[in-house]
């Protein structure tokens, strides 16, 4: 016995090492994959990429508000220029024309590879006419000043076609040379990190970098003007590490409390420092093994798994519980043969409920699920195996017995009424739960993802403001095409262009951004190169077409001098686009994975739209063939892959409690007992959904976690009630109600904890599982039969 | 004898002086106060433009209408439709499909010239006196006004800007470029219908 005994114990402390180490080891991920499927569909793989790190993932908003309108200028202009000087930035845009002197150079210099307008057909004789005249036409506008100069090198406008074209995109509103919002009343700044927004640690020192500009900005002029001014920050990367600091402060500061509340109510229970920290054994293994199985099972452990994590506390301080009160009164061996099995079925029951989660495709569930499964497996191991090895002899703890007869005395009254009314009273109230849920039927349950977002509604009203106010940085749907190589996503890309503006004519959509704008592929800038007539072609083509023009021919020398050099120049690469903001423009617009190519289309919506005909969108793109090509609307998209989720989740729980059901009737034998069981558990997850329902509160995925916890935790109660019917030992029950007790005391107390944090996600949790837990245990001793059944 | 007469002589003299100065600095004031009152004008426009890089004037014309204090509309009828809509400093062009918007904070160049003609429909004389040195000439009833700006940036582009007009009426507009272009606006208050 000794032996057996030295065995489990070793090796519990072998397991618990080796999973240390595995824990220490792992990969921790903190980003949004957790909500994403793991064997996304193409689309799916699209949308995970752009919420990681497409162009959308990587905006910084920043307004700045309060105080004068030129002080908001003046420190705006400030930041920037420390800004753009930081590396962290790939781009930092507040409406100044910073870098325009370097890209009208670049753009002067590349006019005809970039110009759409350069055919064969621009520079005939007709089309040359047709280009000048129009030109001329637009020297006697007050801008006819600045065309002036450029007439002789670019007399048919491809300069100003080009600003022209990539100024179609809408643009903020703009005061004092820098963006602001319609009223005035904010400056507006947009810096795109050179990190993906799924790079948490790399968004949070970028956002400090903006913060540091905002404070230096202020420090170098300061007046009245600047004292009020106040910097606001929004954007995904600003969510993604505020929502992070979140977590961490509250799963730091919630364990730090609840543990110290369920220590406390644990030793006024043990009376005995030694039972509290064997107590706590069991906890511990759990959790480091349920890690340690996530990391090994998964590659790697998602943040929110260890958020969940917590949920574990709540089930396996209960097995040392069950341990030590009902141990009390006899020897551990006999405690092993008289309780043990009941533990041991409220723990499948519990595992079976988890493991429905397994093949659940939102990876943050099915982490949950073999989490919870490995640690409460672990947990009552230990309870059942090395508890008893580590325990002193002649060890007991403060006897509770008479606290569970001051329970049963409170029972008594229950006890004398007749079954039939309880039943009727039960049958009343999962009736009236069940009204209430149908009267909620459609509203019951939030199928947008920002549902479980630790962001606050008035950060993101504030985020979808300052959005609207910039028109041009919202990238909410977009096309994407995809090639083997950067010139064929960019060939795809022209191609999708001319659908989509055709779609633009038509006002279907406001306008569409391309990296072809910024680079032409390798074939459209050969095709224009080759279209410029030689010399000798040139000038006739002008003598011809400048007769009726009254152009002075001379002037012209240096156009001549530009075709001529551009005929022979070579086409222009990504490389030559470095250092200018189309550089910018293009890299955020280019996504290169692994061997393929993707080019991103946003789009805007029309004037007055409040979102883009996707649909419309799609049938374009059908309809020129371009079934390489993906119309996304990101929100939809994330909406449709969490209610997704949502709809999978619920059918798992289903078949979770009819396999929880299945258990049970192999294990006890009778369909009456699994009702008994199953019914306060049923009727505590109805009366906690319409108690949320009542008041208020849309379902999540994570309130039905919580009441897959309810019926897990339940189970336990109801089984120990099922128990003690079925054997009836004396004083069993005050044992029985001691044990339940204190067991959902400590469950009570580390969930009703989490309904106060900040964290949606975990007030979901505790909002369902703290009353949830309570009503289980007073259902199951409410409904639970004392007499054993009369054969 | 002599001496007091020259004394007088004198004296006459320097008030007349006086008298003449501020007559024109007066006439400024009371021309500036003139526009300043009228709230909405609307006068047809020829604009011819010389340009070294044509042999002939590019000729324009349409209608020009302003409201008081920072409204002023272009509207281009010949040859081509095209307008021009100028609201706190904000350029906007329409031709065709075409639009065009301008902030003209970004175009320093072109202020000067968009300026000289919203400020003095505006009466604006401080406004005026931001961007040119100002010259008058005339009376109240004949006046001309000839602007020439501060800033020696501009200077390389608009060398002058000189408006002539009677009372609240401008008659023409002729702005010389430093490269020797140049371009002449003629008004004329249409007849009334």
């Amino acid at each position: 016995m000794n032996r057996q005994r030295t065995r489990a114990a070793a090796l519990w402390v072998c397991c618990v090492a080796l999973a240390s180490i595995v824990v220490a080891r792992a990969h921790y991920i903190t980003d949004l994959s957790a909500f994403l499927p793991a064997h996304p569909t193409p689309t799916q793989q699209l949308l995970v990429d752009q919420l990681r790190d497409g162009p959308a993932s990587r905006l910084i908003l920043a307004a700045i508000d309060q105080g004068e309108r030129s002080a908001r200028a003046r420190v705006s202009m400030a930041m920037a220029r420390r800004l753009r000087a930081d590396p962290q930035f790939a781009s930092v845009n507040n409406g100044e024309p910073v870098s325009a002197q370097r890209d009208r150079e670049f753009l002067f210099r590349h006019r005809y590879l970039l110009s759409d307008r350069v055919t064969a057909a621009h520079f005939s004789a007709d089309g040359l006419h047709a280009a000048i005249a129009d030109s001329i036409e637009e020297l006697a506008s007050p801008a006819g000043l600045l065309l002036k100069s450029l007439l002789p090198t670019d007399p048919t406008g491809e300069m100003l076609h080009i600003l022209d074209e990539l100024e179609r995109m809408p643009q903020p509103a703009t005061a004092d040379g820098i963006w602001v919002s319609p009223s005035g009343t904010r400056a507006l700044l947009v810096a795109q990190t050179a990190a993906g927004g799924s790079d948490t640690d790399a968004q949070e020192s970028a956002i400090k970098a903006i913060r540091a500009a905002f404070i230096a900005a202020l420090s170098e002029s300061p007046d009245s003007g600047t004292k009020a001014l106040q910097l606001k920050l929004s954007g995904p990367g600003v969510f993604a590490v505020d929502a992070r600091a979140k977590i961490e402060r509250a799963a730091v500061r919630l364990s730090i409390v609840s543990g110290i509340l369920v220590v406390t109510l644990l030793f006024a229970v043990y009376r005995s420092a030694t039972a509290l920290a064997l107590g706590l054994a069991p906890v511990a293994s759990g959790a480091v093994i349920g890690v340690a199985a996530v990391a090994l099972g998964f590659g790697a452990v998602h943040g929110i798994t260890l958020g969940f994590g917590i949920t574990l506390i709540g089930e396996s301080v209960d097995y040392s519980i069950y341990f030590f009160v009902q141990s009390h009164a006899t020897a551990a061996q006999s405690w092993q043969r008289a309780w043990w099995p009941t533990i041991r079925l409220g723990m499948l029951t519990s595992v079976v409920g988890f493991a429905s989660l397994l093949p659940s495709g939102f990876p943050g569930l099915a982490q949950l699920g073999l989490y919870s499964i490995s640690g409460l497996v672990a947990a009552a191991l230990v309870t059942r195996f090395v508890l008893p090895a580590l325990l002193p002899r002649g060890f007991v703890i403060h006897d509770v017995a008479p606290l569970g007869a001051r329970v049963a005395g409170l029972l008594r009254p229950v006890r004398r009424t007749s079954g039939r009314a309880i039943a009727a009273f039960a049958v009343a109230l999962a009736g009236a739960a069940l009204v209430v849920l149908l009267r909620h039927q459609g509203t019951l349950w939030n199928r947008e993802l920002a549902a479980l977002s630790p962001i606050s509604a008035a950060d993101q009203d504030f985020d979808a403001k300052l959005r609207a106010d910039l028109g041009a940085a919202d990238v909410r749907e977009l096309v994407v095409v995809s090639g083997p190589t950067l010139e064929s996503a960019l060939e795809l890309a022209e191609h999708a262009a001319t659908a989509l503006a055709v779609l633009v004519d038509a006002k279907v959509i406001g306008a569409f951004d391309s990296p072809a704008n910024y680079l032409p592929s390798m074939a459209t800038q050969k095709a224009r190169r080759d279209s410029l007539p030689d010399a000798r072609q040139l000038r006739a083509n002008i003598r011809q077409a400048s007769a009726d023009l009254g152009l002075n021919e001379a002037v012209l020398q240096p156009f001549f001098a530009d075709v001529e050099s551009a005929r022979q120049a070579p086409l222009i690469g990504a490389q030559d686009l470095q250092g200018t903001s189309l550089g910018t423009g293009f890299d955020a617009l280019i996504m290169h994975q692994k061997n393929r190519w993707n080019a991103i289309l946003p789009l805007h919506a029309a004037a007055g739209a409040q979102a883009v005909d996707t649909a419309r969108v799609r049938a374009a793109l059908q309809e020129a063939q371009l079934t390489a090509a993906q119309a996304l609307d990101l929100k939809q998209e994330s909406d449709g892959l969490y209610a997704g989720y949502l709809t999978e989740a619920i059918r798992m729980s289903l078949t979770g409690v009819l396999a929880i059901i299945v258990l049970l009737l192999v294990a006890l034998r009778s369909p009456l007992r699994v009702a008994r069981v199953m019914a306060p558990l049923l009727l505590a997850v109805l009366a906690v959904a319409a108690g949320l329902a009542l008041s208020g509160v849309q379902l999540t995925i994570l309130h039905l976690v919580g009441m897959l916890l309810i019926v897990a935790v339940g189970s336990n109660y109801a089984l120990f009630f099922d128990r003690q019917a079925s054997v009836h030992e004396p004083g069993g029950e005050s044992l029985t109600l001691a044990s339940l007790v204190i067991a959902n005391a400590s469950t009570v107390i580390a969930f009703g904890l989490l309904s106060f944090s900040q964290i949606p996600v975990l007030v979901a949790l505790g909002a369902t599982v703290a009353p949830g837990a309570f009503l289980a245990l007073l259902f199951a001793a409410v409904l639970a039969r004392t007499e054993p059944p009369r054969a | 004898m002599m001496p007091r007469v020259a004394g007088v002589l004198s004296r006459v003299a320097g008030l007349l002086l006086l008298a003449a100065l501020g007559g024109a600095s007066g006439d400024l004031d009371q021309v500036m106060a003139l526009l300043a009152q009228r709230q909405h004008g609307r006068v047809e426009f020829i604009e011819q433009q010389f340009l070294a890089v044509l042999k002939r004037p590019v000729e324009s014309s349409g209608e020009l209408r302003y409201d008081a204090p920072d409204r002023l509309e272009k509207r281009t009828l010949l040859p081509k439709k095209e307008t021009l809509e100028l609201a706190g400093g904000i350029l906007t062009t329409q031709r065709g499909a075409r639009r065009r918007v301008l902030d003209l904070h970004r175009y320093p160049q072109i202020l000067p010239l968009v300026e000289s003609i919203r400020a003095t429909l505006a009466g604006d004389r401080a406004a005026l006196e931001r961007v040119f040195r100002i010259e008058f000439a005339g009376s109240v009833e004949r006046w001309s006004l000839t602007l020439e700006p501060l800033d020696q940036e501009l200077l390389r582009t608009v060398k002058q800007v000189q408006i002539d007009g009677s009372r609240d009426q401008l008659h023409r507009i002729e702005i010389r470029q430093a490269d020797g272009d140049r371009s002449l606006m003629t008004l004329r208050t249409p007849a009334a219908p």
